[in-house]
């Protein structure tokens, strides 16, 4: 439990499990702080003084008396997320020649056979130099500011609808595929926790973290402008409202 | 059909001799004065008019209908039914990543109906059951913590009203004008009053650490879709469970859904199903691919999560043009994810001069407020354009100052002045100015 264990409540309806670990911790604090006490009474002052402070910015010294304490291997389970550094990739590996077959099997049919892209689904490749032209690509290869993240999203949320269903190596394989055909790595690139996080994304160092300026209008109420003309006018008609499933007739 | 009874009889014929009677008196007015025929002649033209349209002053049914609990959840009018959230075919990939517009031209007032609030999902809506739910938190905290739906009904709870808006609403128009309605210009826009328990009465259960400084918040959908939360938007977010007052519906995120009070849709994230604190960023694909704002040199911002100070005029727009010459009610809806709507100006002649509209109560921070103004209308043209102030002086930029400082290319958050252009005969366009 957080804080000083000599500053807990009783706690009548706590969980076993809840009560096993708050002996043991408990059990283990007072073990160091006899421990403490033994070499040096300011140890001891030290050591108090940090839990007290921990228990202040925890809530104080209640208990959880709400929810269940979830165990390590419960959060094994749900902690599925890679960060840029590689936190959270998980075991295993995969290669190109073995993400080209799965790009075959589960991505073709959307993504095109050569990845790229059909009507508004996205093309996977391409783009490049394209950021500040006229029509801007935001591919893998063009935009993607890091690997990792290529297997947080696959692993999340692909194939479309199937979240978590490809296993670990697969997706590694085909990052390690989409890395290629991008042209970032080479055709024996093998995609792993060690490797991805070290990969140089072309675009990497294309993201500006906050503060971003605000666009700022004037409160002007007579005579703000010359008298305008209008440059622009949308179509009167609306093309592909649809309402449900039905189309809307204009 | 029931056979006429003889005091149905009866009573047609009594009717028909009061009418004679009114008839009469009315003949006799008539001739006594002139201002008299004038106002008689009126009523009269104004009477034909009313046939013509087919409209009639004795429409009451004095008839029962339906009985009590025929409806146990009750439906709009019969009369309503064109008020639905509209899609567009070609928007977005799929029918499951896509997005469908609030009714904003039918919507009086602040609150969004339930039924109504814009939908953007990123791979549609699940289906799940609420008592094998569970919240999960953990990262860099002291007590990791699975939370039933009961578990946080026992805590502290808040209920407030919040509007919610997509990072792409106005997105279509960042180059010209491309949608001729508000529900396409501006409809990924919504207001709902949200229950559920602070985010920090749970993270502090958890015993949060100091080391904490972003929260991934992660969904239970197709897309198990994520986002970071950055530390100085914690104090204010809820974690709802409820809007309106009923249960969040599915399409919103049932059981569980984020709220952080005036930011992109998108970071409001629904079906929420775990909670993961750290000290980083994830830059999750959703928050650097997409929700990023592309600039003109090619590089992106990361984490524009507010949305700027906005405003649209919602009477007349394209979808209700002006029916007649006179009186008028204008109005319109502003909302700053900065805090409270200050002021509302609005411009009859594409922004040459403007005057300040009345703000209706309430006026509450991070929510629609809603605006109006009555004016005379003649059947000249006009370009009307509403301007929102906030409380922090943020002015609603022209599109053109927008360009200062955003890029057209970006997609995201364009919170520029929207002009509708009335033509004489009352109809109404989205233009853009020069």
């Amino acid at each position: 439990m957080c804080g000083s264990p000599e500053h807990q409540p009783a706690q009548p309806r706590q969980q076993g499990r809840l009560r096993t670990l708050t002996a043991a911790f408990a059990g283990a604090l007072w073990a160091w702080l006899a421990m403490a006490l033994l070499l040096a009474g300011l140890a001891f002052v030290i050591v108090s003084a940090q839990a007290a402070r921990a228990g202040e910015q925890t809530g104080g010294p209640q208990a959880p008396d709400i929810g269940q304490m979830l165990t390590p291997a419960e959060i094994a389970a749900l902690d599925r997320d890679a960060r840029p550094d590689g936190a959270g990739l998980p075991a295993g590996a995969g290669n190109v020649a073995q993400g080209e077959d799965l790009y075959a099997t589960h991505c073709a049919a959307c993504h095109g056979e050569f990845a790229e892209g059909q009507g508004r689904i996205p093309a996977l490749l391409g783009g490049e130099g394209s950021l500040n032209g006229e029509a801007p690509m935001r591919t893998i290869g063009s935009y993607w500011p890091h690997a990792p993240g290529v297997f947080d999203y696959i692993h999340r949320a692909m194939p479309e609808g199937h979240a978590f269903s490809l296993k670990a190596e697969e997706v590694y394989a085909l990052v390690a595929y989409l890395l290629h055909i991008n042209g970032i790595v080479e055709d024996d690139f093998i995609a792993s926790a060690r490797t991805l996080p070290r990969v140089m994304m072309p675009n990497r160092n294309g993201f500006i973290r906050p503060p971003h300026p605000v666009a700022k209008g004037r409160r002007c109420m007579r005579n703000c402008r010359p008298a305008p003309d209008i440059s622009a006018e949308a179509p009167a008609q609306m093309e592909g409202v649809m309402i449900g499933e039905e189309e809307q007739t204009p | 059909m029931p056979v006429p009874s003889r005091r149905a009889w009866l009573k047609t014929m009594l009717a028909g001799v009061a009418g004679a009677l009114a008839g009469g008196v009315a003949a006799v007015r008539s001739a006594t004065s002139a201002s008299a025929a004038d106002s008689a002649s009126t009523a009269a033209s104004a009477a034909a008019a009313r046939a013509a349209r087919g409209t009639k002053l004795e429409h009451a049914p004095f008839r029962p209908g339906m009985p009590v609990g025929a409806r146990p959840y009750g439906l709009p009018a019969e009369a309503q039914q064109h008020v639905v959230r509209r899609w567009l075919k070609w928007m977005l990939p799929s029918r499951l990543t896509n997005a469908s517009f609030t009714p904003l031209a039918e919507l009086e007032g602040i609150i969004t109906p339930n039924g109504l609030v814009f939908e953007r999902h990123h791979a549609g809506v699940p289906a799940i059951d609420p008592a094998r739910f569970s919240l999960a938190v953990h990262g860099l905290v002291e007590r990791p913590l699975a939370l039933s739906l009961d578990d946080l009904k026992r805590l502290p709870s808040v209920s407030r009203i919040h509007f919610l808006e997509c990072a792409g609403n106005n997105s279509l128009n960042w180059q010209r004008p491309a949608v001729n309605a508000v529900q396409f210009t501006h409809g990924l826009l919504s207001c709902c009053e949200w229950t559920g328990v602070p985010l920090m009465e749970v993270l502090r259960l958890c015993g949060v650490s100091d080391r904490a400084q972003w929260l991934l918040a992660e969904g239970a959908d197709g897309a198990a879709y994520a986002r970071s939360v950055p530390r100085a938007l914690w104090d204010e977010a809820i974690i709802a469970f409820a809007q309106n007052g009923e249960a969040l519906r599915p399409e919103q995120g049932f059981p569980l859904r984020l709220i952080v009070p005036g930011t992109e849709g998108s970071l409001n994230v629904k079906w929420l199903h775990r909670l993961k604190t750290g000290d980083e960023p994830w830059l999750t694909r959703e928050e650097t691919a997409r929700y990023a704002d592309l600039q003109d040199d090619g590089r992106a911002r990361l984490f524009t999560l507010v949305q700027e100070v906005n405003s649209v005029i919602t009477l007349p727009c394209p979808e209700k043009p002006l029916k007649g010459h006179g009186r008028q009610r204008l109005s319109g809806i502003a909302w700053s994810g900065h805090g409270r709507i200050a002021a509302v100006d609005v411009s009859f002649d594409g922004g040459v001069n403007w005057q300040p509209a009345r703000l209706e109560e309430p006026v509450l921070p991070k929510c629609l407020t809603r605006f109006s103004l009555p004016f005379e209308w003649k059947g000249e043209e006009l370009l009307l354009q509403s301007r929102a102030v906030d409380e922090k002086g943020n002015v609603q930029p022209t599109h053109d100052e927008m360009l200062k400082v955003k890029s057209a290319r970006q997609v995201y958050h364009n919170n520029a002045i929207t002009t509708w252009r009335v033509l004489n005969s009352g109809e109404v366009r989205h233009v853009r100015l020069a």
